[in-house]
């Protein structure tokens, strides 16, 4: 399966990003062989709005199934929601860690957005 | 004539010379309230309602079963207000700046133009000054198209006081846009005179002929007067601090009637920006 995570940077090693929509990085790993493609979410980290349906939108191109991340705000969520992918918003430590918490069935699935809309 | 009434910080007088200014011209004129987040002119001038109306502003309505997920509209879209999934088209309407751009660009005629509520126009009229004010939605974040229907009741014939909003972003610029003369009303603080000098930057893009008007003028320091010497800036009017003013102005009575001695004062101003505005014109 394919989860995306959000990254602080460009390996497993690399510290969660608490953010989604403008997270640095966000990695499609797969959950069984760790392989992982690393995408630049540098164009919607620094848009002027509307980063998270962006972001939500690649991630849901790239045929991830789970989002990591640490907070997801509304307009994100309905994207992600619409797009079936399933969301997590309490992952922390490093990415190879959200993963194998995820798998081991330690991290729970969100019902909504946990932070308000930015504008 | 269109008179806008800016200031940059909040809080420095301009609704108090709006309205003192309209109520002493008396006739030929209307105020449009342009601070549509938080209209107050109405407070002072208690102006009879007349006309009612809800803006709306254009957003996009999508049409699943017409839609092939071209992800052209998305694509045009500079606001991420459409998103297009693998099956799925999302709207969000609150993002939406009405260009119309998505609408265009639909190869399948998929997409149509519902509404959004912006708020509501009120107009009416107080003795012989024409009265229109408008009141944003609450959850509302885009100002500017409602600023532009307030002002789309400016009437040539006569003279128009706007009342800006605070600030220098995108409303401010909707409330002076196309004005004959920005009046600034400022404190003598130093945050009055920070914000102070982005208005006269927003006004010198704009190309508009301006003055100031120093409320308070008594209290805090030289700093304002300095900066309006070197900018070349004529300060047209000082309101001193006073008590009275200040009572005056939290029963929401208008100084011009309160003190009648003021109505001369911004009758004077008034016909300075006349002088002004009619001058720079012919040049």
């Amino acid at each position: 399966m394919k989860v995306a995570v959000t990254s602080r940077g460009t390996d497993l090693d690399s510290e969660v990003d608490p953010r989604f929509g403008r997270a640095a990085y966000i990695l499609i790993v797969d959950s069984e062989t760790l392989e992982f493609e690393v995408l630049d979410n540098s164009e919607n980290a620094n848009a002027f709005g509307g980063a998270g349906i962006q972001a939500g939108t690649m991630v849901s191109d790239r045929g991830a199934e789970v989002l990591l991340t640490g907070y997801c705000g509304p307009n994100a969520f309905k994207t992600l929601d619409a797009a079936r992918i399933k969301v997590v918003n309490d992952a922390s430590g490093s990415v190879k860690d959200a993963v194998k918490a995820f798998n081991e069935g330690k991290l729970s699935v969100a019902k909504s957005a946990n932070v308000e809309a930015h504008w | 004539m269109i008179i806008s009434i800016a200031s940059g910080k909040g809080g420095t007088g301009k609704t108090t010379v709006a309205t003192n200014m309209a109520v002493s011209i008396e006739t030929g004129v209307q105020i449009l309230d342009c601070d549509v987040e938080e209209p107050n002119a109405h407070l002072f001038l208690n102006p009879i309602i007349e006309k009612q109306e809800a803006v709306f502003t254009p957003v996009p309505e999508i049409d699943e079963t017409k839609c092939t997920f071209c992800k052209k509209c998305s694509e045009i879209c500079r606001f991420k207000a459409i998103t297009v999934l693998e099956k799925a088209v999302l709207t969000f309407p609150e993002l939406c700046h009405s260009c119309g751009g998505c609408v265009e660009v639909c190869p399948e005629d998929a997409i149509t133009e519902t509404g959004r509520e912006l708020g509501l126009i009120e107009r009416g009229r107080r003795d012989n000054i024409e009265f229109v004010h408008g009141r944003l939605r609450v959850g509302e974040a885009m100002s500017p198209p409602l600023i532009k229907k307030v002002r789309s009741f400016t009437r040539p014939d006569i003279t128009t006081i706007i009342d800006a909003p605070p600030g220098t972003s995108c409303p401010v610029i909707a409330a002076m846009k196309g004005a004959d003369f920005v009046l600034l009303v400022t404190e003598p603080t130093p945050f009055g005179l920070h914000d102070l000098k982005l208005a006269v930057e927003a006004v010198k893009i704009l190309d508009i002929p301006s003055g100031l008007v120093i409320n308070r003028s008594d209290m805090g320091d030289s700093g304002v007067k300095e900066y309006a010497a070197k900018e070349g800036l004529p300060i047209l009017m000082e309101i001193p601090f006073d008590r009275r003013i200040a009572e005056t102005y939290s029963r929401g009575e208008l100084m011009v009637e309160a003190m009648p001695e003021w109505k001369e004062t911004f009758l004077k101003l008034y016909n300075q920006i006349k002088k002004t505005a009619e001058r720079e014109e012919k040049e």
